[in-house]
């Protein structure tokens, strides 16, 4: 071969070479898209389940309703703050107005501090869909985790900013 | 053992089912609700149509980004950054993305099970899943509520047990059961 055509040649190798990368990018980039929608559509179901339980939620469940559970006494009221905070969805807002209307109604600070960390950290009407995508073990031990915690979190939060 | 190729697809077929249990369950509560308050139900309803509104942009970004990290990210990548042997730098990259994520929750439930199938431990997850709940734009609020010093000591307690529930994760045997 001469050397002009070895050199042709090896600039048709690279071209070809080129292409069938490209080709390979796409085709991985065409399967990433189809396994990630194939993985997603599982949970489309759960997801809908919760949208309706979430409105079911918002349309029974005010924020008079909520108030009126505490009975004034500081430990029975950290766990009902927990207890409600776990069952309650919405925007993390919404908790501390009505945890800033439950301390003005001199409901204790450990039951607000147990209230708006459980909203926060627990997630009773979303455990279906936590479940359907990371595992029903793995969704139920961590929100049980979480419910203890709020409380342990409410009573070191208030004890921290009694000494301090 | 090999499972049997007729009991593996009826396990496949029974799960799918099993996905539209929940959703079965809560269509026959909204009908037996409308048989006795029609109002109350449409307002549920209502709420719920204004919720799935809000979140299917959300959604179809979720399919782009599980599309993209399928694309980008591999197992080796993911283990060596929130893997079995990341240690501390595991755990702060876990906290600082929890406490920096923004969005739907749904936004994070599918991206997380992706990171987990590509290495990422359980208790990363749960401590990332844990600082969601400190929202840096709304501590504002928080402060306006319940001043200063309750904020700093709440947030630096969830920072704090969020590890705490992260190692009691890890220390689980989730695939004991299986």
């Amino acid at each position: 071969m001469q050397p002009s055509e070895n050199k042709i040649h090896k600039v048709q190798t690279d071209n070809n070479t080129q292409k069938i990368s490209q080709l390979n990018k796409f085709s991985r980039l065409k399967k990433s898209f189809y396994q990630a929608l194939k993985n997603f559509g599982t949970a489309v179901p759960t997801i809908l389940g919760v949208v309706l339980l979430t409105g079911l939620f918002n349309t029974f469940v005010s924020k008079e309703m909520i108030s009126s559970v505490f009975q004034g006494n500081p430990i029975s009221d950290t766990v009902i703050g927990s207890v409600v905070g776990s069952i309650s969805a919405g925007n993390p807002i919404t908790s501390y107005i009505i945890g800033g209307e439950l301390l003005k109604d001199h409901v204790s600070l450990f039951a607000v501090t147990a209230f708006i960390v459980a909203w926060v950290t627990v997630g009773i009407v979303q455990l279906p869909a936590e479940a359907a995508f990371l595992g029903r073990r793995f969704a139920f031990l961590r929100n049980g985790i979480s419910f203890v915690l709020s409380i342990f979190i409410a009573v070191a939060v208030v004890i921290t900013l009694m000494v301090i | 053992m090999k499972k049997p190729e007729i009991e593996k697809s009826t396990n496949k077929k029974s799960r799918g089912i099993a996905r539209f249990y929940f959703l079965g369950f809560m269509v026959l509560i909204y009908l037996i609700l409308f048989s006795f308050n029609i109002k109350a139900a449409r307002e549920a309803l209502r709420a719920s149509g204004v919720l799935l509104i809000k979140i299917i942009p959300v959604l179809a970004m979720v399919i782009v980004f599980m599309g993209i990290l399928n694309f980008f990210l591999n197992p080796k990548t993911v283990s060596k950054h929130v893997g079995k042997e990341s240690g501390l730098k595991g755990w702060l990259v876990a906290i600082f993305a929890g406490i920096l994520s923004h969005g739907s929750i749904y936004f994070w439930y599918p991206l997380l099970k992706q990171l987990h199938g590509q290495g990422m431990r359980r208790g990363l997850v749960a401590a990332f899943l844990y600082n969601r709940a400190v929202k840096i734009p709304l501590l504002p609020v928080m402060v306006y509520y319940f001043g200063v010093k309750f904020t700093l000591v709440l947030l630096l307690y969830m920072i704090l047990f969020s590890v705490f529930e992260g190692k009691i994760i890890d220390g689980v045997d989730f695939e004991k059961k299986k």
